[in-house]
């Protein structure tokens, strides 16, 4: 019924200092499907999403335990190099950040320092691949040297998704993506990670469970820092087991 | 309380409190407009100075030589002048005794021989020609001309006697007393002499300490302010260095003349009285307060765009050289400059590196012994001569424009490359 597995988490326990905020995580995210990671403020989806390319390094007293492998490989292992794994698994924050340089800046940034593109044209063609992948090309084609602070908010986030998928990745991490934007933006955002699903894994954590029900194969219900149920999305949506799940969607409780 | 009252009340304090802003506004103001006013009124006039059109002979016999057809530059150089400006000194007006003859030559300014001599070498073709050349007077006869010696006091207690006011009199009656552009003020070294005493050295001194500040400050306070900032481990060992650079921030200036001494000057043997130690001096005190901004704005640059640039595989050395430094190059930047102009007016640590010495020459390498601004203020500060009232005055109008013009660098340099995110 499902893809093979990419990412495969067991037993993930996340503490920021002496407070506990993630207990003993399973949770698999299959190959070229979209993830979505729901539950209420507070309840570790952001923290478990951004274990999986170890954006938790730079929180000093921030400590995983337990074991995430992305195919196969343990990447919190010592042999592992943080950066060449964040080029694997790429990230999408919910607040647009693009670089204060140009558009082109802001998209061959990641292909320059992995030394991706082989000449200008190259480059030339990855910024505009990946500005087609993020549906944003047509829109920004005549205007590559301004500043990409200088788009709108959902043009910024599409931008930040292009930016991501540059240096091609296999993953794509996203944390609440749309939560600054619109309803025009946030439905140009999701049939955009529809399209992107057929190349990329995506795990993606949302507020909005119409969002989890829209764009996603599998949601993760997430509560107090432990996943309380993990389905396919259409099980956990019209026949959750856990009464919490229930209530959470339902809107009795978040 | 009525409503009609509370607001009423309100409505009291919100006056009040505008009131007072206004009223701390207008003290201040009030206060530097008392300063310029006072620096300006006493030092305008030492931006010019007063001349004498003296006659001067070159005649060749008197230059010893008369024998020579056609004196080179480098004979006239070597020439006799002493009767030529003998001559034209004393011919300024009638004597009959030696202490007239004195009186009249000392309405000259010391430098005359010189001036006589560097105008013939200009003007080689007047060789045995009388012309009239304008010379510069003496302080004493300047500040008489200035109107800021008082002359109906009794003789013993004036700088000129009663016949060189005769003498100035009868001068001015002939329309030989004349005002011309303060060269000496802006192109000469210090001078026992008011009038031929100029700020070149201090100037220059002051630039070559200021360069070699921002040389060793900005790198050294730069890299330290990212290690801590965006490296370091937060800890106690960290903690520690934190609280001490703030420390160091607020230790007195002079404390640092105090290590300039000790360190550079006895321990590394450095050379006393020069640009180059009160350079090093003067980096030891702006360094801390450098460091502080940079860190500070450091601070300001958003975690977004750490994580951006972290989250696409840049390593943290990438993320920090193509991201956040330069994002926070306006901050750096203006903080640097703010810091070297408190070193600019900084006079207290060069005093102890013996930056203070009475220096002629004009410095030409950071290693040659000169004075800074500010010290030469303190300088002339002391003197008796009422020419150096005005050359302090004025002195402190160029400190204030300099320290003006590097102010408005630091703002210009944060809105030229301040960046929205």
């Amino acid at each position: 019924m499902s893809n093979k597995n990419k990412i495969t988490a067991k037993q993930v326990s996340v503490f920021y200092g002496s407070k506990q905020a993630l207990f003993d995580v399973d949770l698999n995210i299959a190959e070229k499907e979209v993830t979505a990671l729901i539950g209420p403020s507070g309840c570790g989806k952001s923290t478990f999403i951004r274990c999986l390319n170890r954006m938790n390094d730079v929180i000093d007293i921030c400590k995983v335990e337990g074991n995430i492998e992305i195919d196969g490989q343990d990447i919190y292992d010592n042999s592992v190099d943080v950066v060449q794994l964040r080029e694997k698994v790429g990230m999408v924050f919910q607040k647009p950040n693009p670089f204060p340089k140009s558009i082109y800046e802001n998209i061959s940034y990641g292909p320059n320092i992995h030394g991706i593109a082989k000449d200008k044209t190259h480059m030339d063609e990855i910024v505009e691949t990946s500005l087609k992948r993020a549906a944003l090309w047509d829109e920004v084609k005549d205007r590559l040297d301004q500043p990409g602070t200088g788009l709108s908010g959902g043009q910024q986030q599409r931008l930040c998704i292009a930016r991501a998928i540059s240096i091609n990745p296999e993953v794509i991490l996203m944390d609440e993506p749309c939560s600054a934007l619109d309803p025009i933006a946030t439905a140009k955002i999701e049939s955009l990670i529809d399209e992107l699903k057929s190349l990329y894994t995506i795990a993606i954590v949302t507020h909005s469970m119409a969002q989890a029900a829209r764009v996603s194969q599998h949601t993760g219900f997430f509560h107090l820092g432990k996943l309380i149920e993990f389905d396919s999305t259409e099980k956990i949506f019209k026949n959750p087991e856990d009464k919490m799940t229930q209530d959470y969607i339902t809107g009795r409780f978040g | 309380m009525t409503r009609e009252q509370r607001l009423k009340k309100r409505y009291a304090a919100e006056k009040r409190f505008r009131f007072l802003g206004i009223g701390a506004i207008a003290i201040s103001i009030f206060f530097v407009c008392l300063l310029l006013f006072k620096v300006f009124s006493t030092g305008s006039t030492a931006f010019i100075k007063t001349t004498i059109m003296t006659e001067v002979d070159f005649n060749k016999e008197l230059l010893e030589l008369g024998d020579v057809k056609k004196p080179t530059l480098k004979q006239i150089k070597e020439a006799e002048f002493y009767d030529v400006t003998y001559k034209a000194a004393t011919g300024l007006f009638p004597y009959k005794n030696d202490e007239e003859e004195k009186g009249v030559k000392t309405l000259l300014s010391g430098n005359y021989e010189i001036e006589i001599k560097n105008y013939l070498l200009n003007n080689p073709e007047l060789l045995g020609q009388k012309v009239t050349i304008e010379l510069t007077a003496s302080d004493d006869l300047d500040q008489l001309h200035k109107g800021n010696f008082p002359r109906d006091i009794p003789e013993d207690r004036r700088r000129l006697n009663n016949f060189q006011l005769n003498v100035y009199d009868n001068l001015v009656e002939q329309g030989k007393i004349g005002t011309a552009f303060g060269n000496y003020f802006f192109f000469h070294g210090d001078s026992r002499d008011p009038e031929i005493a100029g700020v070149a050295g201090a100037v220059i001194g002051s630039f070559f300490s200021i360069i070699i500040c921002l040389m060793i400050a900005f790198p050294i306070a730069l890299m330290a302010a990212v290690y801590l900032e965006e490296f370091a481990p937060k800890n106690t060992f960290t903690d520690i260095i934190e609280i001490n650079i703030n420390n160091l921030a607020a230790v007195p200036s002079i404390v640092f003349g105090l290590l300039g001494l000790g360190m550079l000057l006895s321990v590394f043997g450095l050379p006393r009285s020069t640009s180059l130690v009160g350079g090093i001096t003067l980096s030891l005190m702006t360094l801390p307060t450098i460091i502080i901004a940079c860190r500070a704005s450091l601070k300001a640059v958003p975690p977004s765009i750490r994580e951006g640039a972290l989250a696409i595989g840049a390593s943290k050395v990438q993320t920090v050289c193509h991201h956040v430094v330069p994002l926070a190059m306006p901050g750096t930047l203006s903080g640097t400059i703010i810091g070297l102009a408190q070193a600019l007016g900084e006079s207290a640590p060069l005093l102890l590196i013996g930056m203070v010495a009475f220096v002629v020459d004009v410095p030409s390498v950071p290693t040659d012994p000169s004075t800074s601004l500010p010290v030469q203020i303190y300088l002339w500060s002391e003197s008796a001569e009422r020419g150096f009232v005005e050359k302090t005055s004025a002195t402190i109008m160029l400190l204030i424009g300099f320290l003006v013009i590097m102010n408005s660098l630091a703002v210009w340099a944060r809105q030229k490359f301040e960046r929205k995110w």
